[in-house]
């Protein structure tokens, strides 16, 4: 297994609440290696944004780390300064996130905020960005590059604002992406070329992508490996072909056979019953217990930690059995 | 029956007044919705599917009178929409009461100060559908029907989930007792699980009412679950409607085949998805001719002339074995029988 780039460590994150602190993340822990393709997964409240946000220094307060550690190529990045990490973020780490239109300058036109970007951090001539600035758009796709370089975000359609996110973020060749969403604004026909630019990312240039996304379709042909979180902790991580054929935890099999497939001919979608608790009404054991059909006494009381089961690691007392003889 | 006829209609760009004083000829805007026709038939499920800005949503504000068209004509039951909506108190109520609009956000479309009882009682009350005493009785049953409990009558909008809330907003609709329901992406909103609900909810509700379902969806995967029928819009225009067996089997315009194809799959079948090539023209400038013809792999000179017709996919040709579940498609190359 290669080296890890990026380390997560037993997060905790809190927020205050009327009756002391709220759990939003609870003991989070992932690793991501250069040129690895994570999916982060679950449904809203989860806290799969807020993990992507601890790792880039980017917890809004009141919302704070009180617990564990993230390394980055083995620099502690919780205890950087503010000043540092934001160096860190305009040159490693870069992040894309879901509503381009709101993650864009609109007073600045596309060449200004990559031209401004490139020449922050790196010693170019103000011609030199310029090229540097149409190359980066090319290979992000945007059609016509050397013209958007004078267009402001609102003249260009979602999909060409995603891709100029795209552009931005992998313009000074960060070693790690947090893309949180980025195709759920878009349409289908948009989707599949931003996932194409991610994983080229990761594969021709190394980069580690964390891919935070609602949607298992979008994740299931973007990555190398998934974690699936629910209430505030990851509760099964594995290759991502087993995952998604052989999923173990029984929240990951509810949620895959919830998704309706367009190969698929069942008269009914299997339904989880209810929903995912809030942050501070997580039931106390396993979180997922009151929607589990396969609740031991034991789920109730005592909260299970990642264990190996099969091809993967679930938080589960009685993982769901990979039918007999299957392979990953 | 809901029948649409040649439905347009066109939101003209807001423009300073000296600009509109001295420009000649049409105002500048965007065509939404151009020559359409449809028809929803009672106890069948259409799904009107495309991607943002197709003029999806409008065709359904149409279908229920929310939004007046500049030309054409919905009739409902054979009776003139628009025309009785704006007549006579009376019938207009009546009609109404047929037709009723679930929507994308339930957060939006629920009074944060009702009481989710109160919501639901409005329609039974306006319509004077019965005896005030039994209205609580009958909200009662309209909530089991959707999956929520009695007990939640008294409680506000804002103490429900999204999918719950979901719950409420179809619970109103249902309370006039519709013949007709339109759903604007109706779980575009909600997470997987809860979408699964919703869904089972809907397609139950469905069969058991015998409605007139419109499903307006950007999501082809969903809507191969809940349809009978399919209808594909891209910019303002039906380019391909078809049983939902054939549309996802056979599908024959290049615009269908491509959205297809482009649709993420959860299999891991190793099928890669194939990226749509360029992007949804400006709705403000759409294309002459036939508007894909810009993305079309199969494109040829008279695409980019001529408005491709409405027709029959198999020319003409033993057509439309059900009533009312006929193939149709706007393509030169399938009317010529090249694709």
């Amino acid at each position: 297994m290669r080296t890890p780039l990026l380390c997560l460590d037993q997060l905790v994150v809190e927020l205050p609440g009327r009756r002391g602190p709220l759990r939003v993340l609870d003991g989070v822990s992932l690793d991501l290696a250069a040129g690895e393709v994570l999916g982060l997964v679950g449904e809203s409240g989860a806290g799969k944004s807020i993990t992507g946000a601890a790792i880039l220094g980017l917890l809004e307060p009141p919302a704070r780390l009180t617990e564990g550690r993230v390394l980055f190529d083995g620099l502690p990045l919780h205890t950087l300064a503010p000043d540092a990490m934001r160096r860190l973020r305009g040159r490693q780490l870069a992040a894309i996130f879901q509503d381009a239109a709101a993650a864009l300058n609109p007073l600045q036109t596309v060449g200004d905020m990559l031209i401004e970007t490139l020449r922050a951090h790196l010693p170019l001539s103000p011609a030199q960005a310029r090229e540097r600035a149409v190359e980066r758009l090319a290979q992000a796709g945007v059609t016509a590059p050397g013209e958007r370089l004078r267009q402001y975000p609102h003249e260009l359609s979602g999909g060409l604002r995603q891709r100029v996110m795209l552009a931005l973020a992998l313009a000074l060749e960060p070693r790690l992406i947090v893309a949180d969403e980025p195709t759920t604004a878009l349409d289908v026909s948009l989707q599949a070329r931003v996932i194409e630019h991610l994983r080229d990312a990761a594969r021709l240039q190394g980069v580690a992508v964390l891919l935070i996304s609602h949607d298992l379709g979008v994740v299931a042909e973007a990555c190398d490996r998934l974690a699936v979180m629910y209430a505030g902790r990851v509760v099964e991580i594995g290759p991502a072909e087993a995952v998604l054929h052989r999923p173990a935890h029984p929240y990951t099999a509810g949620l895959i056979a919830a998704v309706p497939d367009l190969q698929d001919t069942r008269p009914r979608l299997a339904r989880i019953p209810g929903s995912m608790p809030q942050p501070g009404a997580w039931p106390a054991g396993c979180a997922f217990h009151p929607r589990c059909d396969r609740a031991l006494d034991r789920c109730r009381e005592e909260s299970p930690e990642l264990a190996l089961a099969g091809w993967s690691r679930v938080a589960c007392w009685q993982p769901v059995a990979p039918p007999p003889g299957a392979r990953p | 029956m809901i029948e649409a006829r040649a439905l347009s209609r066109r939101y003209p760009w807001p423009q300073p007044w000296w600009a509109r004083l001295r420009q000649a000829g049409p105002r500048p805007g965007i065509q939404a919705v151009a020559d359409l026709s449809l028809d929803l038939a009672e106890g069948r499920t259409l799904a009107l599917v495309g991607e943002s800005g197709c003029g999806k949503t409008t065709v359904g504000r149409m279908l229920v009178g929310l939004e007046t068209p500049d030309a054409g004509e919905v009739r409902v039951d054979g009776q003139p929409l628009h025309a009785t909506l704006s007549g006579p108190a009376g019938p207009a109520l009546a009609l109404r009461r047929r037709l009723q609009m679930v929507f994308q956000d339930p957060q939006g479309s629920l009074d944060p100060r009702w009481r989710v009882g109160d919501a639901v009682a409005e329609p039974l009350l306006e319509h004077r559908l019965c005896p005030p005493a039994e209205v609580p009785g009958r909200v009662a049953a309209l909530m089991e029907a959707v999956g929520l409990s009695p007990d939640d009558m008294p409680r506000w909008p804002h103490q429900f989930s999204g999918g719950q809330r979901q719950r409420v907003s179809i619970a109103r609709a249902l309370a006039s007792e519709p013949r007709y329901l339109i759903c604007d992406e109706p779980t575009s909103a909600l997470d997987v699980s809860v979408q699964a609900q919703v869904l089972n909810l809907l397609v139950d509700l469905q069969a058991e009412r015998r409605l007139g379902l419109l499903f307006i969806s950007h999501d082809l995967a969903v809507v191969r679950y809940v349809a009978d029928q399919v209808a594909v819009m891209y910019l303002g225009r039906l380019v391909e409607q078809a049983p939902k067996a054939t549309l996802f089997a056979m599908p024959r315009h290049p615009y269908t085949r491509l959205l297809l194809g482009a649709a993420p799959d959860l299999g891991l079948s190793g099928r890669a998805r194939t990226p749509v090539p360029g992007d949804l023209p400006d709705p403000m400038a759409v294309p002459g001719g036939c508007a894909f013809h810009p993305r079309c792999p199969h494109a040829q000179a008279r695409c980019r002339d001529e408005i491709p017709a409405w027709g029959p996919a198999d020319g003409g040709q033993g057509d439309a074995p059900v009533p009312g579940l006929v193939h149709r498609v706007a393509c030169h190359l399938v009317a010529d029988g090249r694709l």
